[in-house]
C-alpha cells in the first residue's frame, strides 16, 4: 500500500531516489537542496538503501563521479541547485554526449551575483542547451513522481539522455505538503533494473568511452543527442501513460487549466502554476476569460503541445522566473520559434517576475493581466515586461 | 634451452597504433604502468584483466582514443581535464556495488593533476577510494602546445614561460605533487621514472596491490616539449635521476619520517644512518641533464640561473630529509 504522509520536496526527492534504487549517489551540500543528500545518507546509513554514497568535495566532482559510475553501468543520482549546477555545467554536456542517463534533483535557485539562495529558474534554464531532459514540478508530489518518470525516460534505449527535475527553492524544497509514497514493488515494476548495453566498464568486455572525435565525427554525435531529444517526446507520453496506469496520477507535457474558452492563457512552470491557477479562478469569478498552462516538460520542448495550446487563445502571457538578456525569457524564445511559421497565431507577451525569491502576488499578476489585455485589445504593449520591480531602488 | 621469464608481462593493454609522437616517454610510461597493473591484478585477484582506467584529458588521452579507433585493450573512460580522480571515484563505487573485483587506475598528466585536477585528486585520496592515481609528469601542458604548468621546473622554456630580457624562462620552483598526495596519509606514494623502468613497474605493482588509494608520479620525457632528441628519452630520464634533478622515493601511510629514498646511481655516494639515506653526493652535474634539452638551452648563457636551480634542487631534497651535494661541471 502506498504511504500517505507529509514532507518537504527535498524529502520527496530523496524518497524518489530511494525508490529508484540507484547504486551510486554523489553529492555536495548546497542550499536549498542540502536535505536531499542528508536524507539519502540516512537511508544508506540505516541500510534502507543499498548504495554507495560518495561525499564529494564539490559539485563538479559530484557529477563527475556520477558520470564515472554511470559509465560503469549503474543507476546514479545527485542533487544540487544554483551555483552547484553551474559548477557542473561543463560535465552536463559530457554526460549528455556520452548518453548517460543520470538524474539530478534541482532545488531551483537564483544565481549570483548578488548571492541569493531563493527561488527562480535561472539555474536549470541556463542548462537548457546541454542536451539534458528537463522536468519542472508544481508541488512535492510531482517532485517525487517526476524523478521516477525521469529515470524511466532517461534510461529508455530510444533516449539514453540524462535528466534534471526542478522544484522551486523553499516554496517547495522547505515546505511540507501531503505526499503519497508509492509502493516499492510497483516502482520496481515500473523502473526495472538498469542494464545498459552501451555503457559499462567490464574487463571481460573492454570498451573505450569518452573518445576524441575529429570534425568528421563530432557533428554526428551532436545530432544523435538531438535525435534522442526528439525521440524523448514520444517516450515521455508513453511513460506518463504507464505512470498514470500504475500510480493513478496523470501527467502531461503541458497541463491546461480552464483554457477552453480563454482569450488570454498564462503559461508558466513550477510552483508558480499553483498560484496562477488560483488567479485564473479568481478572474473567472469576475467573468474574465483566462486560462493557465503549466509546462511540466521543458526539454524536449513540447512543440506540438504548444501549437495546440496556441490555437486556444488570442494572447499567450508567459510568466517566467528567468532572463535571457536582451531577448526576454527563455520561454519567449521557445514559444516564438514554435509559432513563428504558424498561419494563425496568438500574440505573445513576456513577463519576467519572481526573480531571486521575490513573491509573485495577485497584484503582480494584475499588472501582467493589464498588459496582456492591452495586447488583446490591439493596443500598444511592451513585448518584455519586468513585473514587480521596486522602481524606488533602481 | 631455458627461456628466461620476461621482466614484465607480455600482455598489452596500451596497443600499438596510438598516435603519440615518436620517442614519447609518456607512451612508454602508460604501457609499462598497465602491464605492471595487470601483473598485480593477476597476483591479487587471479585475474590479469581486473582493472579499468579513468583518464584525464591530455596528450595521452587524445592520442589513444581517436574515434573510431582505440589504443586501449582495457575498459577505459575519459570525461574531462580536471576530473579523472572524481570519475575514478565513481567507477570504483560502481564496481563495489556490482561486486566486481579489481582496481581502478586513474591517469592524468601534470596539468590535469598538479593544477586543474588538484582538488578532485585531493578529494579522491581523502575519501580513500581504492584507486591508483598515476600522474605522468612531462612538466608542461604538452597537449595544448607546451605551456607551463606548476610542475614545470625552474628555468625551463615553455610557450608561456619564454626566456627574454626580463625572463629566465619558468621562474618558480617545481611543485611536488607526490608530497601533497602523501600529506593525505594514504597507504602508498611513490615517484618513478621511465629512466628506471624496473623500479617503475615494481612501484606500480605495489601501488595496485595496496588496499586504498595510492599515488605514483612518473617522470617521462617529451621530445616535442623538451626539444630533445627522439631516441634519448630514457637516457635523459635516467640522467635526471643520476644528477639529483628527479628523486626516487616512496612514502607509506604519510610517514614523512620514514621516506624511502633510493640510490640515484651515476656514481653518486649515498650516506646512510640506521638504514636511512641522509646525504647524497652526486657525481654528475645537473648540466649533463640540462644540456640534452633545448628547453634549458638559454640557461647556459646565464650560469647563475643554473646555480639557482641547483639551490632549489637542494632545498627540495632537504624537504625529503637528505643533504645533497650537487657538483658544478669541471671547467
Amino acid at each position: 500500500m502506498p504511504i500517505r504522509t507529509v514532507m518537504k520536496a527535498n524529502e520527496a526527492a530523496a524518497w524518489a531516489a530511494k525508490l529508484a534504487k540507484p547504486k551510486v549517489i554523489a553529492a555536495f551540500p548546497i542550499t536549498p537542496s542540502t536535505l536531499v543528500p542528508e536524507k539519502i545518507s540516512e537511508f544508506v546509513a540505516n541500510g534502507e538503501l543499498d548504495a554507495e554514497f560518495i561525499k564529494v568535495e564539490s559539485e563538479h566532482s559530484a557529477i563527475s563521479a556520477c558520470v564515472g559510475a554511470s559509465a560503469a553501468g549503474v543507476r546514479t543520482f545527485t542533487a544540487t541547485a544554483s551555483q552547484g549546477l553551474a559548477l557542473m555545467h561543463e560535465i552536463l554536456f559530457i554526460a549528455a554526449g556520452m548518453r548517460l542517463p543520470i538524474v539530478i534533483a534541482v532545488g531551483n535557485r537564483a544565481l549570483s551575483a548578488p548571492i541569493n539562495i531563493w527561488n527562480d529558474w535561472q539555474d536549470t534554464i541556463s542548462e537548457r542547451d546541454t542536451g539534458w531532459l528537463q522536468f519542472y514540478a508544481e508541488n512535492n508530489q510531482e517532485a517525487l513522481d517526476l524523478i521516477l518518470i525521469a529515470y524511466k525516460v532517461a534510461e529508455d534505449e530510444r533516449v539514453l539522455l540524462p535528466a534534471m527535475v526542478g522544484f522551486d527553492a523553499f516554496i517547495l524544497t522547505h515546505t511540507v505538503e501531503p505526499v503519497e509514497i508509492p509502493d516499492q514493488e510497483l516502482v520496481d515494476e515500473f523502473l526495472g533494473e538498469y542494464e545498459p548495453k552501451h555503457a559499462y566498464l567490464d574487463p571481460k568486455r573492454p570498451i573505450t568511452q569518452g573518445t576524441l572525435a575529429f570534425p568528421a565525427h563530432y557533428m554526428e554525435a551532436r545530432y544523435k543527442v538531438w535525435e534522442a531529444n526528439e525521440n524523448a517526446r514520444k517516450v515521455i507520453d508513453e511513460v506518463f501513460a504507464e505512470f498514470e496506469k500504475k500510480f493513478g496520477r496523470k501527467y502531461q507535457k503541458i497541463e491546461e487549466y480552464r483554457t477552453d474558452d480563454a482569450e488570454i492563457i498564462f503559461v508558466t512552470m513550477g510552483s508558480l502554476a499553483g498560484t496562477v491557477k488560483e488567479y485564473v479562478d479568481h478572474l473567472r469569478e469576475k467573468g474574465i476569460k483566462v486560462g493557465a498552462a503549466k509546462m511540466t516538460v521543458y526539454r524536449p520542448f513540447p512543440i506540438e503541445e504548444v501549437r495546440e495550446l496556441a490555437k486556444k487563445a488570442k494572447v499567450l502571457a508567459l510568466l517566467e522566473k528567468n532572463v535571457t538578456f536582451s531577448v526576454g525569457g527563455a520561454l519567449f524564445q521557445d514559444f516564438s520559434r514554435t509559432l513563428v511559421n504558424e498561419k494563425e497565431k496568438p500574440v505573445i507577451v513576456d513577463f519576467i517576475l519572481g526573480l531571486g525569491g521575490r513573491d509573485v502576488t495577485f497584484k503582480d499578476l494584475d499588472e501582467a493581466l493589464a498588459i496582456a489585455q492591452k495586447a488583446l485589445n490591439g493596443e500598444e504593449f511592451d513585448e518584455v515586461n519586468w513585473i514587480g520591480l521596486r522602481k524606488e531602488i533602481l | 634451452m631455458a627461456v628466461r621469464k620476461p621482466p614484465v608481462t607480455t600482455r598489452e593493454y596500451w596497443a600499438p597504433g596510438h598516435a603519440a609522437c615518436a620517442g614519447c616517454g609518456c607512451a612508454t610510461a602508460l604501457r609499462l604502468a598497465t602491464k605492471a597493473f595487470s601483473e598485480a591484478m593477476e597476483e591479487k585477484y587471479g585475474d590479469p584483466d581486473a582493472f579499468a582506467i579513468a583518464q584525464a584529458t591530455g596528450c595521452m588521452e587524445v592520442v589513444s582514443a581517436v574515434f573510431p579507433y582505440t589504443a586501449w585493450k582495457a575498459p577505459w573512460v575519459h570525461v574531462a581535464f580536471e576530473n579523472a580522480a572524481a570519475v575514478a571515484s565513481g567507477v570504483e563505487a560502481a564496481w563495489k556495488k556490482l561486486g566486481r573485483k579489481g582496481k581502478i587506475l586513474a591517469i592524468g598528466g601534470d596539468g590535469g593533476t598538479a593544477d586543474i585536477g588538484m582538488q578532485a585528486l585531493s578529494g579522491m585520496l581523502e575519501r580513500w577510494h581504492n584507486v591508483v592515481y598515476l600522474m605522468y609528469d612531462n612538466e608542461a601542458y604538452m597537449n595544448t602546445g607546451i605551456q607551463r604548468s606548476s610542475s614545470t621546473p625552474y628555468g625551463a622554456w615553455t610557450t608561456t614561460s619564454p626566456p627574454g630580457k626580463y625572463s629566465i624562462g619558468e621562474d618558480k620552483p617545481k611543485k611536488w605533487v607526490a608530497l601533497i598526495a602523501a600529506a593525505h596519509q594514504i597507504p602508498y606514494v611513490a615517484t618513478a621514472s621511465i629512466g628506471n623502468p624496473f623500479d617503475f613497474v615494481r612501484k606500480m605493482k605495489k601501488a595496485a596491490k595496496v588496499d586504498g588509494p595510492a599515488f605514483v608520479q612518473v617522470h617521462c620525457t617529451c621530445p616535442t616539449g623538451w626539444k630533445s632528441p627522439l631516441e634519448k628519452g630514457v637516457e635523459i630520464a635516467r640522467l635526471a635521476i643520476e644528477t639529483g634533478v628527479w628523486p626516487l622515493f616512496e612514502i607509506e601511510n604519510g610517514d614523512f619520517h620514514n621516506i624511502k629514498i633510493q640510490s640515484p646511481g651515476g656514481g653518486a655516494k649515498v650516506k646512510r644512518e640506521g638504514g636511512r639515506v641522509v646525504a647524497i653526493e652526486f657525481k654528475k652535474p645537473i648540466e649533463e641533464y640540462l644540456k640534452l634539452q633545448g628547453r634549458f638551452k638559454h640557461l647556459f648563457k646565464q650560469p647563475e640561473a643554473i646555480d639557482q636551480l641547483r639551490e632549489q634542487i637542494k632545498a627540495m631534497w632537504k624537504v625529503l630529509g637528505v643533504e645533497v651535494t650537487l657538483p658544478k661541471p669541471e671547467e
